[in-house]
């Protein structure tokens, strides 16, 4: 056994970044000629890891893994790699996987590395294709340590279905008591989370203040998207910070992105440009923001996003 | 209190990306650099933590002679003493186990890193130092709030926000949230001028060997020029975003 890949989930389902991470260890998988296991934490419902090639799974269910926590985890990972003989550890890029990633390196005193975007183009040396410089650019970057731990950026690989008939084995693991309590987790409610979302309408500071963001919504709802935001709007606290997309926000790797009254400063192209497709409405047909969209329209949001909406919902009723 | 800062010494954020040397290094020249916003949050809530928990902040980079004028401004800002560990820093996992090295002989109760360098976005800094170190761990840090021995501290996870307890040591992951875009410290020039006269010391690096090693650099592909609709055609925008990009 080589590849182990953490496939996250969420009650009881596994997130589609997962499935993603999955399609690429399979394809890792035939590449290098080994098998691949899925860890599936206190999720039950395995027909998803079959239809996307998982060799094995491995079932953990245990109480103290009920809620995340990188230690408690890392424990159950790291217990694992050991006695299954793993060389590599591939996670989604979710901000749980990451946030386990890095701690897991230090645990194994192994090498992680994170947005990687393709297959290793080489496997001896084995050389990954990442983004840096806040998606200005990519590195072909070399990983020397024995075990190797990678994260697949979201929306890069893609997910792709491969049949297999995956050996179920179930595990305890050993997870310590450590003084590390979560207290509360609050969620926002009713909304599609940036991070998951295949769609999101965002808007800056052309919107002109918080009292006209129902626009925004309205529209994402139609759209079944996730709202953001320029950074200008969420520092006058129009929106909270967690809707902050660009370079020291969130970063957003959407299929489709839609800026609306957002001018596109190099610091927000930076964060959004994992997006596929790009759409910018602007009254300003000078906004940096065209230079590097798909479509635009040169127009005043508040004629173009009603307009928008209103096409929409005649689309939705047909 | 003891608190250590660590920094990452970046390219200002409005930069030009290029490359020489056959695309294997980053092109400096014409580039002006920064402390790396990810960790000047984690250097102003430090900061602020002198007065409210009578705190001692030493900052801490990995990295030659060239990158003292970014601990130099940690200082005016603030912070009481800076180290240097002395080495070219190539990659994140090497910086990160210099800093666990030297965080075995010098105690801190909270270690503070940036989340991640928005040159590499490597984000493995504060993970590493906090496995290696075996402290608790919390990244993504939106609040903070430190009583006697426990931290109570606020993560953001995708799509909420995370409150957990934990005993002291702790390694922070910070990004903004932790403070506002609009507490960070500008020096002045007493700063300025205090920081002059502050310790600045430099140590010899382990040199561990580089695991992580960036061979070459390309940049993404120019964009196609955008395709204009007009403002009182929308309909024609959602039949290509239904039928030419297939994302509706």
């Amino acid at each position: 056994m080589s590849i182990l890949v953490y496939t996250e989930s969420e009650n009881n389902k596994f997130k589609k970044s997962a499935l993603e991470a999955l399609s690429y260890s399979r394809a890792l998988g035939d590449k290098m000629n080994e098998s691949v296991t899925c860890l599936a934490i206190n999720c039950n419902d395995f027909s998803q890891l079959k239809q996307y090639g998982a060799d094995k799974i491995i079932d953990v269910n245990n109480s103290s893994l009920e809620k995340f926590t990188s230690k408690h985890y890392s424990e159950a990972i790291t217990e694992i790699v050991k006695n299954k003989n793993i060389k590599i550890i591939i996670l989604n890029s979710s901000a749980n996987s990451k946030y386990l990633g890095a701690y897991i390196s230090g645990k194994l005193g192994s090498a992680y590395i994170s947005n990687v975007v393709d297959l290793p183009s080489e496997l001896s040396p084995f050389l990954v294709k990442r983004t840096c410089f806040s998606n200005k650019a990519f590195s072909t970057t070399e990983i020397k340590s024995e075990i190797k731990i990678i994260s697949v950026s979201a929306n890069s690989f893609g997910i792709i279905e491969k049949a297999a008939s995956s050996d179920v084995q179930q595990m305890d693991v050993k997870i310590s008591s450590s003084g590390f309590n979560i207290k509360k987790i609050e969620r926002q409610t009713g909304s599609v989370t940036i991070a998951d979302a295949d769609i999101v309408v965002s808007g800056g500071r052309g919107l002109k203040g918080p009292e006209n963001w129902h626009l925004i919504e309205k529209l994402a709802d139609l759209l079944g998207a996730a709202t953001a935001c320029s950074k200008p709007v969420s520092d006058l606290g129009w929106r909270p910070h967690s809707e902050h997309v660009g370079q020291t926000g969130k970063p957003v790797a959407s299929n489709l992105y839609i800026a609306i009254g957002i001018s596109g400063a190099i610091q927000h192209l930076a964060g959004i440009n994992a997006s596929k497709v790009k759409v910018v409405i602007n009254n300003d047909p000078e906004a940096p923001f065209f230079k590097a969209a798909d479509y635009g329209i040169v127009g005043d949001a508040f004629e173009v996003v009603p307009a928008l909406i209103e096409k929409l919902e005649k689309r939705a009723e047909q | 209190m003891n608190i250590l800062v660590c920094i990452s010494n970046v390219p200002d954020t409005t930069s030009k990306i290029n490359f020489v040397e056959n695309d294997t290094k980053f092109d400096k020249n014409g580039i002006q650099f920064v402390i790396n916003p990810n960790d000047e949050f984690g250097l102003t809530k430090a900061v602020w933590m002198k007065e409210s928990h009578n705190a001692n902040v030493t900052v801490l980079t990995v990295g030659e002679q060239s990158v003292e004028p970014t601990l130099r401004k940690c200082l005016a800002i603030g912070a009481d003493k800076a180290i240097r560990i002395d080495c070219d820093a190539k990659d994140g996992f090497s910086v990160a186990k210099e800093i666990a090295h030297f965080c075995e002989k010098e105690k801190f109760d909270i270690i503070i890193c940036g989340r991640e360098s928005i040159d590499y976005n490597g984000g493995i800094v504060p993970g590493v130092i906090s496995g290696m170190l075996d402290y608790n761990f919390i990244t993504n840090c939106v609040n903070l709030d430190i009583k006697g021995s426990t931290a109570e501290a606020s993560r953001e996870i995708d799509g909420g926000i995370e409150t957990v307890e934990c005993d002291l040591p702790l390694v922070v992951g910070s990004q903004k949230g932790l403070v506002e875009e609009s507490d960070l410290i500008i020096p002045n020039m007493r700063g300025i001028m205090m920081a002059r006269q502050k310790p600045l010391e430099t140590i010899d690096a382990q040199n561990f060997e580089t695991e992580i090693e960036n061979k070459s650099f390309h940049k993404p592909e120019v964009k196609k020029e955008v395709k204009l609709v007009k403002a009182n055609e929308v309909e024609k925008l959602i039949d290509l975003l239904e039928n030419e990009a297939k994302v509706i």
